[in-house]
């Protein structure tokens, strides 16, 4: 179940031509007008990513599609990849062109290796047609080409910089950051690390214009974002909706009217109750990457946030202290609570330590992973207190 | 690992580093293609990998050690990865998982004496929309019930007998 997606009017091969039809400032300016900010989740500003990675001097840059899409309830790449592959290839070329790149790699997660033999195929059409190779796309001296690389089965490597760890060949534990993959990345060199749909938009600002994109959506969080949704719902599916829309017109698309909470973002997103379904899913309120997760009225929260945090534990690179050993107590918080053994005060010391993980832990990873709890202890604390053994709610 | 095997995994990997080049970013592929291969990483092909690398193999362990999908021990045929994450849990995973140790008589985590299954629990594999999903090897299941359990595992073992057509010979590359 799925609503009727953009990219499904977007040909092959057209946001490339136009954007080639121009050159790197054309491409640049046309971005920025757009304003499209990253589908993975941070969401930060494309055309500033492409911009400090075009501004970097050196002839090898590289553009990397972050395919390793791990974040529980999200499925959209996966149906990207499957259905609209190209346009993912359009945008990696053109963020090629615009920072003088000759080297794209797309990063499939393990789970996706399925998808393989369908994604070399498209890559072998794309060089027959001239869209890549040497004079790629028609432009003259631009050489550009995409190999794929597998992941192995670890949610961190979703992380940017642990990701290029590796495609480096290490073990995937995110660096510092600065510097940034814009100015060293992959090998040292620049990079841009772009989402698997915000590659897509990309292409679909060449084909559609930026006026159209950055008519959609609010003023702070422009154009349309696809939606994985899942759970407790009757149409779970892939869905599209500008950004800005509100939790309950997206429930109500789903079929899910009478529920009782939504995560939104995965696992490392928030838990929000049904008095707050007013709220808007966009960056200036509640930022996703595409994980919508439905809990219907006979959920138990605790159930919930113990499945996350069992998550969190088995995914934890290990290499800081806070997240490492972080998770490890809030799910024992989780387990005491299940049990009817936690005081007060000390879930008032988990939240705590929830909190400091949020600043302490070196990447994305260790500081949301926390959010889920503390949403659920914050909005559901009648729920999860004062259990009996054996009782749920 | 008798000599010859050896010889044969020296080979393979030379054609591997050709292809993917002899620095640490061919690190990866040719730990996958080892695992796709051999169903784990030996001892020896990561001593192997480590020398054509030029990394010491202590290296080459803490990359097979980080990653789930590699492993230092022997793996069934097939490897069922049943998805524990939320959508799947919620879909109803314990009672595939449970139906899935009844029917093979080994828990999550181990293998069948046979070696031909190894249960394993996945994190979230992308198919939140229809759960219960598991993967075998690469082959997708959605929408798995009790019920259809054992038509996964008789699926997979009517690809091992001796008159299932059979595939090509596997190589690394």
């Amino acid at each position: 179940m799925s609503t009727e997606l953009t990219f499904s009017q977007i040909e092959k091969y057209a946001g490339v031509k136009t954007a080639a039809a121009g050159g790197r400032a054309d491409i640049l300016a046309t971005m920025k007008t757009a304003g499209m900010r990253g589908r993975g989740g941070a969401g930060f500003p494309v055309s500033v990513k492409w911009n400090l990675a075009a501004a970097a001097t050196g002839p090898d840059k590289f553009i990397v599609c972050n395919a390793d899409e791990g974040e529980p309830g999200t499925f959209k790449d996966r149906l990207i990849l499957s259905e609209y592959a190209d346009i993912v290839f359009d945008g990696m070329t053109i963020a090629a062109i615009a920072v003088g790149a000759a080297k794209g790699i797309l990063y499939l997660r393990g789970e996706y290796v399925y998808l393989l033999n369908d994604l070399e195929a498209v890559l072998a059409r794309r060089r027959e047609d001239g869209m890549l190779g040497q004079n790629a796309a028609g432009r003259e001296g631009f050489d550009f080409d995409i190999d794929i690389r597998m992941g192995s089965g670890a949610y961190v490597c979703g992380e940017e910089t642990a990701l290029i760890e590796s495609l480096e060949g290490n073990r995937g534990e995110p660096r510092n950051r600065p510097p940034f993959p814009v100015d060293t990345g992959y090998r040292g060199r620049p990079t841009v690390v772009n989402n698997v749909e915000t590659l897509a938009w990309a292409a679909c600002i060449f084909a559609k214009g930026a006026e159209w994109f950055n008519g959609l959506g609010t003023e702070k969080s422009v154009g349309l974002k696809l939606l994985s949704i899942s759970g407790d719902c009757a149409n779970p599916g892939v869905y599209e909706f500008p950004l800005g829309v509100s939790i309950a017109d997206v429930l109500t698309a789903v079929g899910a009217e009478n529920s009782k909470a939504v995560q939104v973002g995965g696992a490392s997103g928030l838990c929000i109750p049904a008095c707050q379904f007013d709220r808007k899913i966009a960056f200036e309120d509640v930022a996703t990457g595409g994980s919508v997760i439905v809990f219907g009225a006979d959920r138990d929260m605790l159930d919930v946030v113990d499945n996350f945090m069992e998550f969190f534990v088995e995914e934890s690179c290990g290499q800081c202290t806070p997240c490492r050993e972080g998770n490890e107590k809030l799910l024992e918080g989780v387990q005491m609570l299940a049990a009817g053994k936690c005081s007060m005060k000390y879930l008032k010391e988990l939240c705590s330590l929830g909190k400091t993980m949020q600043v302490a832990s070196k990447c994305g990873l260790g500081q949301s992973s926390p959010n889920a709890f503390l949403s659920v202890v914050e909005h559901f604390s009648d729920e999860i207190l004062g259990r009996t053994e054996g009782s749920n709610a | 690992m008798l000599v010859t095997n050896r010889n044969i995994l020296d080979q393979e990997l030379q054609v591997l580093i050709d292809k993917c080049g002899s620095d640490r970013t061919a690190l990866m592929p040719a730990l996958q293609a080892v695992q796709r291969k051999y169903g784990f990483v030996t001892d020896f092909a990561m001593q192997k990998i480590a020398d054509v690398l030029g990394i010491h193999p202590v290296e080459v362990h803490g990359v097979v050690s980080f990653y789930s999908f590699l492993s230092e021990k022997p793996l069934g045929r097939f490897v069922i990865r049943l998805c524990q994450t939320i959508s799947c849990d919620m879909a109803g995973k314990d009672r595939i998982a449970s139906q899935l140790e009844n029917e093979l008589g080994i828990k999550f985590g181990e293998t069948t004496t046979d070696k031909t299954f190894t249960l394993e629990w996945a994190n979230c594999i992308g198919l939140c929309d229809q759960g219960p999903a598991l993967l075998v090897n690469d082959i997708l299941w959605t929408k798995v019930t009790p019920q259809r359990v054992l038509e996964i595992i008789e699926e997979c073992r009517a690809r091992l007998s001796p008159h299932a057509i059979q595939g090509q010979e596997e190589h690394l590359v």
